[in-house]
């Protein structure tokens, strides 16, 4: 095990140096010069000449990328261009938002689909599992953003029972500690700040977390289904326990293996549909930050961004295959 | 399962055939499909109305369609914020989006089919490079990569149908690397290599031919995605840009408005980027039973 982990640890390196090349190399296959991009449109001579020495553009580029890449592992991408903030500080003040709202919507993903899916296994071709298999088939196709746009319609402007944008009510008072509102609220026992941000995060959440559910709902079946199958749940039938304790006890487990598999490939997909959800919602996320970055042509923010993406996703799929060797003892892993 | 035919020659082409009138999923999904292609296809004569009037109508702004009684007349489906009529638009729409998911999808196969032979058929050093740059490829979301290619190269629908292409290339290398490596391996392919056939004569006459169950399978399903990641890629103002009626575009221009009441313009665009994707993800599905028994889940 010990061995597995740190291979594919070893594995990362080339994995991140690769997306550093790429993130470097932005702002070099832009059209134009960078020094000018960087410095703006209407910048003088004399500015962008500066900006040319500053950040280095007049070395060469291996020089310049070891500099850059230098830099980046402590942390420093630079400044952006359009706010003047180090690029760090700025996605790192968003990245809880992101967080939060990606858990959430993970969170409602696995407690419906797991259960819609036992549900259908355990009555295969009943009306309900016809039901919940065709509300999946549905949501696996769903173009997260106008979900998000039809959630807000319905439940923000015609129903007006949930808030359309924001983080939270800007009236209520509220301190942050770890970026997470619902646990910040929670640790200062500001109720008020609590119940605001969830209203707040329903909505996204509900819209970033229907493709997973689609997709958990549907594996969880077919492999409930595979489960049901084998013939250690025959005996437990034949020797007489009760039905649920068969499903609920026994092949429940078994058959949430590839379901864990499936839950780590989703959060890419997540981190993908953030950035559309983040768009519909006003949310301040790293999402909305790097479409932002892209629309303003903030090379700095995007190269940060990029690496930051990269380096998060690569973490997930990595804990995911970790976990996934660990709860299935059947994988032999070399 | 069905026990397959044992002379391959009998069981192709009409039993291929036979199989899929069976597959309820792929037939719906072809029907939907068809439906979409007809629209596209037959857009100047079924269109009620100019999907790019111009001076714009904007007597005619956000007038609501069929359902209401102060609709604006001919357009069944309302008007947009520029007063134009949505339903014309959506049907100009499946000309756009099908016609980038299409270019997307067939940059993604030239790309994939070429690297994952070259990899899967040469192995060594040069599958380890390809392979490489594959992982890397796959360290990033595919929206965020997409997104990242528009920022180098810039807006707009050619620009957005190339970054997908880029984006989907790798998993296409991998599909035909793992179907190549197991081609490799039969025996027909050894003799041919004995009896002295070159390379490209085997990969064009004998590996490639073998290739196109998988191609054609995760070629529709990618297609889905294809057409999803353009209207997201135009949804995000990165790529089709007005006026040109790409579903995507048409609902970042409409979505703010239904605070105001005006539902009907950012819901029927997403309604048909529904039905494509689900059409062609239920089509692949089938598709995938169909052609290939043992890749069914």
């Amino acid at each position: 095990m010990k061995r597995y982990i740190i291979k594919r640890l070893l594995m990362l390196i080339p994995v991140l140096l690769g997306a550093s090349i790429l993130a470097f190399s932005l702002i070099h296959l832009a059209p134009g010069d960078p020094a000018r991009t960087i410095a703006g449109e209407h910048a003088s001579v004399q500015t962008i000449e500066k900006v040319r020495i500053k950040y280095g553009l007049d070395k060469p580029l291996i020089t310049q990328y070891w500099i850059w890449l230098k830099q980046a592992l402590r942390g420093d991408f630079g400044r952006s261009i359009v706010s003047n903030e180090y690029v760090s500080k700025e996605i790192l003040s968003r990245f809880p938002n992101t967080v939060e709202l990606t858990l959430f919507s993970m969170f409602i993903a696995i407690v419906v689909g797991v259960l819609a899916g036992i549900i259908s296994a355990s009555r295969q071709y009943s009306l309900l599992d016809y039901g919940f298999m065709g509300i999946a088939l549905f949501g696996v196709s769903m173009p997260v953003f106008w979900l998000g746009i039809m959630l807000m319609m319905i439940f923000g402007v015609f129903l007006r029972w949930l808030p359309i944008s924001g983080r939270i009510d800007i009236t209520i008072p509220f301190t942050k500690i770890t970026g997470l509102y619902l646990i910040d609220s929670i640790i200062t026992g500001n109720w008020a700040a609590f119940i605001s941000s969830l209203r707040h995060l329903i909505l996204p959440s509900l819209a970033l977390g229907t493709i997973p559910m689609a997709t958990i709902a549907r594996i969880t079946r077919s492999s409930m289904l595979e489960v049901l199958k084998q013939d250690f749940i025959r005996t437990e039938r034949a020797k007489g326990l009760p039905e649920r304790t068969v499903i609920y006890k026994h092949a429940v487990r078994n058959a949430l293996i590839p379901v864990v598999t499936v839950i780590g490939l989703n959060f890419g997909l997540l981190l993908s549909g953030a950035i559309l959800t983040e768009t519909v919602f006003s949310w301040p996320g790293v999402g909305r930050y790097v479409v932002n970055a892209v629309q303003m042509r903030d090379y700095p923010a995007v190269q940060g961004c990029v690496l930051f993406f990269a380096f998060i996703f690569v973490v997930v799929n990595l804990i995911t295959d970790i976990v996934y060797v660990y709860i299935d003892p059947r994988i032999k892993y070399q | 399962m069905k026990q397959e035919t044992t002379n391959y020659k009998e069981s192709t082409g009409r039993e291929l055939l036979r199989r899929f009138k069976y597959n309820k999923s792929a037939v719906f999904g072809l029907i939907i499909i068809f439906f979409m292609v007809f629209c596209a296809i037959a857009a100047d004569f079924i269109a009620p109305n100019d999907p790019y009037p111009s001076p714009p109508l904007l007597a005619n702004k956000l007038k609501p369609g069929f359902w209401s009684d102060k609709g604006a007349p001919g357009m069944p489906l309302g008007s947009d914020g520029l007063g134009r009529c949505v339903l014309s638009r959506i049907i100009y729409g499946a000309r756009v989006s099908l016609t980038a998911g299409f270019v997307a999808v067939a940059i993604a196969m030239f790309l994939g089919i070429t690297l994952g032979v070259l990899s899967g058929y040469f192995g060594g050093w040069i599958d380890t490079i390809i392979m490489r740059i594959v992982d890397i490829m796959f360290a990033f979301p595919a929206l965020l990569l997409a997104i990242v290619i528009v920022a180098v190269a810039g807006q707009g629908l050619e620009k957005a149908m190339i970054a997908i292409g880029i984006v989907y290339s790798p998993q296409m290398a991998r599909i035909i690397r793992s179907s190549v490596l197991y081609i490799k391996e039969m025996e027909y392919i050894e003799v041919q290599k004995a009896i002295g056939s070159s390379h490209w004569r085997i990969i064009f006459r004998h590996i490639l031919p073998n290739s196109v169950a998988p191609v054609i399978v995760y070629g529709t399903l990618m297609l889905a995605s294809a057409i999803l990641d353009c209207a997201a890629l135009g949804f995000l103002g990165l790529g089709a840009q007005p006026p040109i009626p790409e579903w995507g575009a048409m609902l970042a221009d409409s979505y703010s408005f239904i605070v105001s009441g005006a539902w009907w313009a950012a819901t029927f665009p997403g309604i048909a980027i529904l039905l494509s994707v689900l059409g062609l993800n239920l089509l692949g599905d089938g598709l995938r039973d169909i052609l290939d028994p043992r890749l069914k889940q």
